[in-house]
């Protein structure tokens, strides 16, 4: 900042230069705010986009060598069984994820937002605290709970459902995915939940009053008030659970000791892509595949925001 | 029975479902901690906590394994550096988008929203050969260059940065502030929750992470927690009281900083989906 201005008379022509200056400043500096963002987005971004593209048009095996294969990587996914089996897998569980997990959060949300729940923060903690763990730690976890016999959860369920001590919950290719499931419930129903509770909280008061008066039953109440207030939340839920459900990796990897499980029943896209890509270090298979993936995502959250938003139309 | 009666009835019972299903989300974690204090013949013996508590586990977890605390280092500072440069250009490009207009301004938004649908994986491979290239894989600078931006946080100080009211700024200029210093000491103090809430985001997403730093780290001595641990897992499959000392040294870290920042959290992860 300039110092003191000495002269009253020449503080008028020192003032507007200072305003152009600053004006100026005021023009570049967003520009020079949003360059590292721009900066990063191009070199690690936009250009590994393109390459990606370019690169799986060829068989490397690590960075030094490539040979042009053009669609071959493709053709061999379409071909694979166990890219197959993979995308088989992570379908079952994004839709797992979607249609149990979210539901539940969503219930979850419902009875910890009603105005009489008393400890509410400490049930919030309670189930968010799972979500603190990482995936990776998860795994572990879980790999130990689930073991035949001696592991907590068949301990637990035995005497409440009769679930028999021995269930080989990772060893049986039936159970793989149902465990992996039943963890990751562990992990992000208190995650979305928390999403959910804000939505409800946001949705005005005074909405369920005028229903109320109209004769509202509380079913009808919330039909009509609260499905359409968490609607735009709801949807940033969906699409955000589904892409992440889509790119799942850590949890089963870690949960079948870096193994794709009995019958490759844990075998996940990304755990495929990892596996081709990085461990065998076929770099362009991996852009195949990261490209699939990616198109993959495109198409069902295109598909989920037409189905949302379409009924936009309804609601008025 | 009264429709009161029936209502204060309902309501213990789900007080008590609620709590109940509390108690089950909590209980693995419990065993976590009971597991970490119990010998090896005591492990499976005891279902949560064994008459005599041993702290055999954490002393193996310092000596057998010669990774976990050097890992336990290293995820801190590698956590720790990503979150402050993720913190400060976050900041100053939500900054940029909250209270400027200029040219480009919406397409780079439109670009920035795009960024948070593609995953991850498209970009692996490339960037892998990339980072070769420019010789920085098997370092930290090369996971933390390309991650030095995190779009969810521009969109969350943008969506705080908004709240802030415009003749603040104003005042600010009149008094001859630059706009640097319009950020560094108006806007930055004021968002102070918002800050918390994404620096947990951000220590959580780096601590927690496993796939970019498995492929990126190649030396041992660089390893964070989530690839000490699972290297773990493969050498001491069986030794689970030590397994779970390692995991729940791993994990208190995120837990207690969320415990500090808790109120900022929950406010900043919902002000991005509810208001935005």
């Amino acid at each position: 900042m300039r110092g003191s201005l000495p002269d009253v008379t020449d503080r008028a022509a020192n003032q507007n230069k200072l305003r152009s200056s600053f004006r100026t400043q005021h023009k570049i500096a967003p520009y020079l705010f949003i360059a590292p963002f721009l900066l990063t987005f191009l070199i690690f971004g936009c250009y590994p986009i393109l390459k990606s593209l370019h690169l799986s048009l060829f068989a490397t095996n690590g960075p030094k060598s490539h040979v042009f294969v053009g669609s071959s990587n493709y053709r061999f996914l379409l071909g694979d069984a166990d890219f197959h089996t993979a995308v088989y897998n992570t379908l079952i569980y994004t839709f797992w994820s979607v249609f149990l997990q979210l539901p539940l959060a969503l219930g979850l949300a419902l009875l910890l937002s009603q105005k009489w729940v008393r400890g509410r923060a400490f049930l919030r903690l309670a189930f968010f605290t799972p979500n603190l763990v990482g995936q990776v730690f998860v795994g572990v976890l879980f790999a130990i709970l689930y073991v035949p016999q001696y592991g907590l959860i068949n301990k637990a369920l035995h005497p409440l459902f009769g679930v028999p001590l021995d269930t080989k919950w990772l060893q049986n290719p039936a159970l793989v995915m149902p465990a992996i499931v039943l963890a990751s419930l562990w992990m992000y129903v208190g995650f979305n939940m928390i999403y959910f509770l804000a939505a409800l909280q946001s949705v005005d008061t005074e909405l369920y009053e005028a229903a109320r008066v109209d004769g509202a039953n509380s079913w009808h109440q919330f039909r009509a008030v609260t499905l359409p207030g968490i609607r735009p939340v709801a949807i940033f839920v969906l699409i955000t659970a589904t892409i992440g459900s889509f790119q799942l990796f850590e949890l089963p990897y870690l949960l079948l000791n870096n193994t794709a499980g009995p019958n490759k029943s844990g075998l996940t896209i990304v755990m495929y892509l990892y596996n081709n890509g990085f461990v065998t270090g076929d770099l362009g298979l991996a852009s195949a595949i990261g490209w699939t993936l990616a198109l993959g995502v495109l198409v069902v959250s295109l598909i989920q925001l037409r189905v949302t938003g379409a009924w936009k139309s309804e609601t008025a | 029975m009264t429709t009161k009666t029936a209502t204060q009835i309902g309501r213990v019972l789900l007080h008590t479902f609620l709590f109940f299903m509390a108690a089950i989300v909590l209980t693995p974690l419990l065993w976590l901690i009971a597991s970490t204090t119990k010998g090896k013949n005591d492990q499976f013996h005891y279902t949560f906590f064994a008459p005599t508590a041993t702290a055999q586990n954490y002393i193996d977890l310092l000596h057998k394994t010669d990774v976990l605390p050097r890992a336990l280092m290293n995820s801190t500072f590698l956590a720790c550096s990503t979150v402050l440069v993720q913190l400060f250009f976050s900041s100053l490009a939500g900054f940029a988008l909250a209270k400027y207009d200029f040219k480009g301004k919406k397409p780079i938004a439109i670009v920035m929203l795009a960024t948070l649908m593609i995953p991850g994986q498209l970009t692996m491979a490339p960037l892998y050969e990339l980072l070769h290239h420019l010789g920085l894989v098997d370092t930290y600078l090369g996971l933390i260059i390309p991650g030095a931006v995190s779009v969810f946080g521009i969109f969350l100080f943008r969506q705080s940065i908004l709240q802030i009211p415009d003749e603040l700024l104003q005042a600010a200029r009149i008094d001859g502030c630059s706009e640097f210093r319009i950020y560094w000491d108006i806007i930055m103090p004021v968002s102070r929750p918002m800050i918390g809430a994404f620096c947990l985001i951000s220590f959580m997403g780096t601590w927690n992470s496993f796939l970019w730093p498995q492929i990126i780290l190649h030396r041992s001595e660089l390893f964070t927690l989530p690839i000490a641990l699972n290297q773990m897992v493969g050498l001491y499959n069986q030794e689970y009281g030590m397994l779970m000392a390692g995991t729940l040294v791993s994990i208190l870290p995120v837990i207690l900083l969320f415990l500090l920042l808790q109120k900022e959290f929950v406010a900043g992860l919902t002000a991005g989906a509810v208001k935005g």
